[in-house]
């Protein structure tokens, strides 16, 4: 066993900290808040140059062929800093989808824009009935010669206010439910109609509620076999939780120190409210937790990966359940112990408090993981 | 990063594993697989089948009877032994008093209590808690005073002594300068139990057995040669201990063993003809709680993995002794909860519940101990608060 990371992980954990402090700062995202866009198109134009965006990919495709591990350090600094461009949309979720079902063509069409930071993507599949089952596809796409007529509705598709490109998963055939059946199309945003409504989000970022009112995509819009997407989303699940604890961690890191500050200078009673034993031992709680969330997301950020889907979502289930146990207990009390403060807009803590909560539901909150987790063999 | 044992690793495992399989007596084995309550002579029987195996002690130096195992493989053997449902062995010669002679006692100190207590032929308890001295500590108050020939005068009294009935010795911090700062002024000496003017008195836990004892002390005459370390620096011994070996004080093998009870009492217990474990709500409270144990045992990979590299022990290894001892509470409240009426049960005939239930509720008291000996919960996050968080006292 070794938890330590590499030289070049090391290497790689440090840039981007000094990244996220120097180009990201939280009062960044505070201006991008008020933002239709809400995320920089140079920002992520930057991040592409240093490779970021193309690091989990395979050097096929023109990515670095980095481990989802290399992408948690990352996530766990863009979470620190409350980064918001659409990293987990645009490669882990809808990129994921192009990479695993794609054909080169598609690859080269879609994936090489976005290694070059000059596209972003997001990925449709949530809908109203089907909570975090990505097989509940009431979204059907009907052949009608060479092309498909796709009818339905995806809520809250993480950036798709602002994506060039949008994956769909539609049904070709079954029922809602059915693993067979589900299959992913690829549509311009400008597609006729395809209805994006821009929404806000609470933790001050934008998602999208889609509307497909017969939309007409071609033949060659589709990713791989028909009917067979149902493992590739399944596994963009576990990445989108697992990115969450890595994401999470950071938040939670944050609110800590954060909190811990606070403690040290805020003065009541004539004295530091860090030396009453009630808040000391609330923080330490804190601490327990943070350290805890940590344990299990480098469980999930190696499982993922696990070419055994039973080990993967057995690791991945338990460690978005223990996010969502520790961020919850981490961000509440760090509102509870900053007092009146943390209850304002205008401190920080609120908005990793916010972050976190919507990260607990993203990709499937802790009951939907609990369930998840009890139905795989090895529990 | 990597997460696996390496394959050597894992051949001890299963060594160990075949190992206890074999050398486990029929009379303990039939109480491990009902997760039975073990008596003192079952203890030393089963300590005496694994020092002859050279495993009874794994953290000692060679040279004094340890077996020369790396961090990893004692966290294995510590992990295997409790997941057989082994007798936990004493650890106030093999964990407490044996390191510290080892660290601070003379060359016949060593020679003459270690490997007595490799052995088992002496079997020691712990004289660290008074009436009025429990998380304060050093405020402890059994005084030690010179003779003039050579000897101390002990006079006092200890408290929760855990097996001090069955001791052949016992290690207690006394007070020996009352005129110093109260961290100053105590050292730390081994007394015979057989020396007249000690007394034992076995108190009852909530478990329903004599676990712990008060143990009186009065003129009890003990040779200067019994002073472990120097005069008025016995503080410097009783923190040392926290520094010692913690990473399986978690004891993550013992609630996955309690966790793996739970899950069989859920299976087996039906409520209108349907397995609890097939509820839902039953079977997120169960999954909660083994995802909880799951992150403990990362936790713990982790502090393992640390100290393997030769680092110091990280801001995760402070955590384990908290989690370790509430996680193996909440498995026994959730054994006693599926138990539903059974949980009622106090010490009765066998036949009366079901076999491999019969121990849950007295485990489910004494596991209220877990959370409060070894410096309470409290303690522990008062000191994390300082040396982890820097927050102001």
């Amino acid at each position: 066993m070794n938890f330590d990371l590499t030289p070049d992980q090391k290497l790689l954990e440090s840039t981007v900290a000094s990244f996220v402090k120097k180009e990201s700062p939280v009062t960044r995202f505070r201006a991008l808040r008020e933002d239709p866009i809400g995320w920089s198109k140079s920002l992520w134009k930057t991040m592409a140059e240093l490779g970021w965006i193309g690091l989990a990919f395979p050097e096929s495709v023109g990515g670095l062929g980095g481990s989802f591990v290399d992408v948690a350090i990352l996530l766990e600094q863009f979470g620190a800093g409350l980064l918001p461009e659409p990293y987990v949309a645009s490669v882990l979720s809808a990129g994921t989808a192009i990479l695993r079902a794609g054909s080169a063509e598609q690859h080269e069409a879609f994936l090489a824009p976005l290694l070059a930071g000059d596209t972003s993507l997001a990925l449709a599949w949530a809908e109203r009935g089907g909570r975090y089952d990505p097989t509940w596809v009431e979204t059907t796409a009907t052949k009608k010669g060479d092309d498909y007529v796709l009818q339905g509705e995806k809520i809250f598709v993480q950036n798709g206010h602002a994506a060039d490109v949008i994956v769909v998963s539609a049904r070709t055939s079954g029922a809602p439910g059915d693993s067979d059946g589900i299959s992913l199309f690829v549509l311009p945003r400008e597609t006729e109609g395809l209805r994006i409504t821009p929404v806000k989000t609470m933790d001050g970022q934008m998602a999208a509620m889609i509307k497909l009112e017969r939309a007409i995509v071609p033949g060659a819009s589709r990713l791989g076999p028909e009917g067979a997407a149902a493992p590739v989303l399944d596994e963009i699940m576990d990445l989108g939780a697992a990115a969450a604890c890595a994401e999470g961690l950071g938040v939670m890191r944050a609110a800590l120190a954060m909190t811990v500050d606070y403690l040290k200078t805020r003065e009541q009673f004539g004295v530091k409210i860090g030396t009453f034993q009630a808040l000391q031992h609330r923080a330490v709680d804190m601490f327990v937790r943070t350290e805890l969330a940590k344990s299990t997301s480098i469980l999930a950020s190696i499982k993922v990966s696990d070419p055994d889907p039973a080990e993967r979502r057995f690791a991945v289930s338990a460690a978005k359940v223990e996010l969502a146990i520790c961020g919850r207990y981490v961000s509440q009390q760090a509102i509870q112990l900053h007092g009146g403060i943390g209850i304002t807009d205008e401190h920080d803590i609120g908005l990793y408090f916010k972050r976190m909560h919507v990260l607990n539901a993203l990709f499937g909150d802790e009951e939907h993981h609990l369930a998840r987790f009890a139905a795989q063999p090895a529990f | 990063m990597d997460l696996s044992f390496t394959p050597e690793q894992i051949a001890f495992r299963d060594e160990v594993r075949a190992w206890i399989r074999e050398a486990m007596p029929p009379r303990i084995r039939e109480k491990a697989a009902v997760d039975g309550h073990f008596e003192h002579d079952e203890i030393m029987e089963w300590h005496r089948i694994l020092a002859a195996k050279g495993w009874v002690a794994p953290h000692w130096p060679a040279e004094w009877g340890g077996a020369g195992l790396d961090v990893t493989r004692r966290f294995i053997l510590n992990e295997e032994l409790e997941l057989a449902g082994a007798p936990a062995l004493s650890p106030f010669g093999l964990v407490m008093v044996g390191p510290l002679i080892l660290q601070y006692g003379s060359d016949a100190q060593r020679k003459r209590f270690l490997p007595k207590i490799v052995a088992g032929e002496e079997v020691w308890c712990q004289g660290y808690s008074e009436p009025n001295a429990g998380s304060d500590l050093a405020s402890l108050k059994l005084s030690a005073e010179p003779d003039g020939k050579g000897n101390y005068v002990l006079n006092g009294q200890k408290t929760w002594t855990t097996y001090a009935q069955y001791a052949d010795w016992i290690f207690v911090l006394a007070r020996t300068d009352k005129t110093a700062k109260k961290q100053s002024g105590i050292s730390f000496f081994l007394v015979d139990m057989k020396t007249p003017g000690v007394t034992a008195r076995p108190t009852l836990t909530i478990a329903g057995t004599p676990a712990f004892c008060d143990t009186f002390f009065e003129n009890v005459v003990v040779p200067a040669e019994n002073l472990v370390g120097p005069l008025h620096g016995g503080w410097t011994l009783a923190k040392a201990l926290l520094g010692h070996e913690r990473t399986y004080i978690a004891a993550v093998g013992l609630s996955t063993r309690v966790l793996r009870r739970v899950k069989r009492i859920a299976a087996a217990t039906k409520e209108r003809g349907v397995p609890l474990l097939e509820i839902p709500a039953w079977r997120s409270r169960i999954a909660r709680l083994e995802i909880e144990l799951l992150a403990l045992k990362m936790t713990n990979y982790r502090a393992i993995a640390s100290a393997e590299l030769g680092h110091a022990p990280g801001p995760e290894s402070s955590i384990l002794k908290i989690r370790g001892s509430e996680i193996n509470q909440q498995c026994y409240e959730l054994a006693m909860d599926l138990m539903g009426h059974d949980a009622l049960s106090w010490h009765n005939e066998p036949g009366i519940i079901p076999e491999n239930e019969a121990s849950v509720p007295p485990q489910f008291n004494y596991a209220r101990a877990a959370s409060i000996y070894g410096g309470s919960n409290e303690i522990q996050k008062n000191v994390i608060a300082k040396a982890i968080l820097g927050l102001p006292s």
